[in-house]
C-alpha cells in the first residue's frame, strides 16, 4: 500500500493510505468478465454457461454489495490533491477504454461463428451490451475530467455502445438541471422506468445534440463538421459496427442492435435510480438553487463501488463534477439506496417493487418531511399521490439549505 | 483584460485569451459571454457565480 504525506501542514500533518488503491483495478478488469461464459461454454459445452456475466453482474454483484457492505471511509481533505495528481489513478480509466472494445469485438465473433442457438446470440447481444454499458460508466468518469486525452478517451469509448451524444448532453444538460422537472436524466416520483426511459433517450439525444450544435454555431461552423465531437464518436461507431458487419455477416444486425440498445439501457437504468423524486427548490427569481448533496441518491457498497470508479458516491460527483473518483466522499444522513445499483436496477424493472422500496423512503428524507412539494412528481401521477401522501403543502423546508 | 474563475472547480476565464474550444475569441470580455454561460469544466456554476481573479485588485 501506498502512503500519501499530505501538503505540508506543520499543525495538521496527514499520512493518508488508500485502501482501495489497488481495488481500483476491479474497474479496469471487471469488463473482461464479459468473456466468462464463452470461456465457460468451451469447458462445459452447455449454452447455459453463457450466462455467467449477466449473472455475475445483477446477482454476484448484488450479493457481494450485502456480503462486504459498506465503506464510509474518506480521503482527508489535506491528501486529495496529491491523491488527484497521482498518475496511477488517472490511468485507469484510460487503459479501460481498449477493454470495452475487446469485450464487444470477441463476442461479436463468437457469436456469428461458434455456432451457437438463436437463444445463445441472443444472450451474447445481452451480455455484450451489458457490459458496454459499464463503458458508458468508464466514459463518465473520463468526459469529466480537464485534460483533452481523458476527453478524447471519452469518446472514444463511446463509440462502442454507440452513444456519442453522451458525455456533452450530460455534462452540460444532466448535471446543469438535474434534480429539476425538466430533467429527461432525472426520473421523477410514480414514473416507472419504461416511462423514463421513453423520455430519457430521446430527450437526452436531443440535448447533447443542441448543446454541441450552439458550441459550433458560436465557432461559426454547421453542427454537421468534422469538429462536432458527438459525430466524431458517431464516425467511429460507424467505422466499427460496419466493420462487425461485413466481416460476420447479417447476424450482426440484430447482435447490434440489441447490443446497442441494452448498452443505453444500463444508462437509463443509472440515471433512473440516481435522482428518483429528487427535486431542487426555485428561487424567487425562478432560478433553481445548486444542486445540493440531498439531491442524488447514494449507496457506498464497497463492491460495487469499486467496479463503477465510484459512480455510488453520486451526491459528492454532482457537488463536484470534475472531482477524480479516488477522491469521492460519502457524508452520513445523504438519500441512500438499499442496495446496490445493480440490485436497484433489479427492483426498478418491477415498478411496484420499485415504488414499495423507494416512495416510503423518498418521503421520508428529512429535508422531504412527507411534503409532495419537496418531490420530482410525474405530473399523471400526481392526483394519485396526493390522494395517498396528502397535498402538496409547500414551504420552505429547502429553499433554507441552498 | 480580466480573469473570473469557477469558484467550484477552479477553471478560468482570460478575457485575453478567450475559449478556443467554447467558440469565445480572444478578447472577449467576459461581460460579453452568453446570459446562460456555464462552467465550459463542471457547468454546475453559471456566470453570475463567477468571482474576479486578479492578481491586482482593483
Amino acid at each position: 500500500m501506498t502512503s500519501i504525506a499530505a501538503p505540508a501542514s506543520p499543525h495538521n500533518p496527514v499520512a493518508y493510505r488508500d485502501r482501495k488503491r489497488y481495488l481500483w483495478l476491479a474497474s479496469l478488469f471487471y469488463p473482461l468478465v464479459a468473456l466468462s461464459g464463452i470461456g465457460l461454454y468451451e469447458l462445459t459445452g452447455s449454452e447455459w454457461a453463457l450466462l455467467a456475466p449477466v449473472v455475475s453482474i445483477y446477482g454476484g454483484v448484488s450479493l457481494l454489495d450485502w456480503l462486504l457492505g459498506e465503506d464510509r471511509s474518506n480521503p482527508p481533505e489535506a491528501a486529495v490533491e496529491q491523491l488527484e495528481a497521482d498518475a496511477y489513478y488517472r490511468w485507469l480509466p484510460i487503459l479501460t477504454v481498449p477493454m470495452h472494445f475487446l469485450v464487444l469485438i470477441v463476442i461479436a465473433v463468437f457469436a456469428a461463428t461458434s455456432g451457437v442457438s438463436l437463444g445463445g446470440v441472443l444472450v451474447l447481444a445481452l451480455t455484450a451490451g451489458l457490459y458496454s454499458g459499464l463503458g458508458i460508466n468508464t466514459a463518465h468518469e473520463l468526459g469529466h475530467k480537464k485534460t483533452a486525452l481523458e476527453r478524447r478517451m471519452a469518446r472514444i469509448v463511446l463509440a462502442v455502445p454507440a452513444y456519442g451524444h453522451f458525455c456533452v448532453e450530460h455534462n452540460r444538460g444532466h448535471h446543469r438541471y438535474v434534480a429539476t422537472p425538466d430533467d429527461p436524466a432525472s426520473a421523477r416520483m410514480g414514473e416507472s422506468i419504461y416511462r423514463f426511459a421513453a423520455r430519457e433517450i430521446p430527450g437526452g439525444f436531443r440535448r447533447g445534440w443542441a448543446a454541441e450544435r450552439e458550441r459550433l454555431a458560436r465557432l461559426g461552423k454547421p453542427a454537421w463538421h468534422v469538429d462536432n465531437e458527438v459525430l466524431q464518436s458517431y464516425a467511429l461507431s460507424a467505422v466499427l459496427q460496419l466493420a462487425l458487419l461485413a466481416a460476420l455477416g447479417w447476424i450482426m444486425v440484430p447482435f447490434l442492435a440489441i447490443h446497442n440498445v441494452y448498452a443505453w439501457w444500463q444508462l437509463t437504468s443509472a440515471n433512473y435510480v440516481e435522482h428518483y423524486g429528487l427535486l431542487r427548490q426555485q428561487k424567487p427569481n425562478g432560478v433553481f438553487e445548486h444542486c445540493q448533496p440531498h439531491h442524488s441518491w447514494n449507496a457506498d457498497y464497497v463492491a460495487s463501488n469499486v467496479l463503477l470508479y465510484h459512480l455510488e458516491r453520486h451526491s459528492d460527483h454532482h457537488a463536484h463534477p470534475t472531482r477524480r473518483y479516488q477522491s469521492l466522499r460519502s457524508f452520513p444522513e445523504l438519500p441512500t439506496l438499499p442496495n446496490g445499483y445493480f440490485g436497484m436496477f433489479l427492483v426498478a424493472l418491477v415498478p411496484p417493487l420499485w415504488y414499495a422500496l423507494m416512495d416510503k423512503r423518498l418521503l421520508a428524507l428529512p429535508h422531504v418531511g412527507g411534503d409532495l412539494a419537496q418531490v420530482n412528481v410525474e405530473p399523471s401521477r400526481r392526483p394519485r399521490l396526493e390522494a395517498r401522501y396528502g397535498p402538496a403543502r409547500g414551504g420552505t423546508a429547502t429553499g433554507a439549505q441552498a | 483584460m480580466s480573469r473570473y474563475r469557477c469558484p467550484d472547480c477552479g477553471y478560468v476565464y482570460d478575457e485575453s485569451a478567450g475559449d478556443d474550444h467554447e467558440g469565445y475569441a480572444a478578447g472577449t470580455p467576459f461581460a460579453a459571454l452568453p446570459a446562460d454561460f456555464v462552467c465550459p469544466d463542471c457547468a454546475v456554476r453559471t456566470k453570475e457565480d463567477f468571482v474576479r481573479d486578479d492578481p491586482r485588485a482593483d
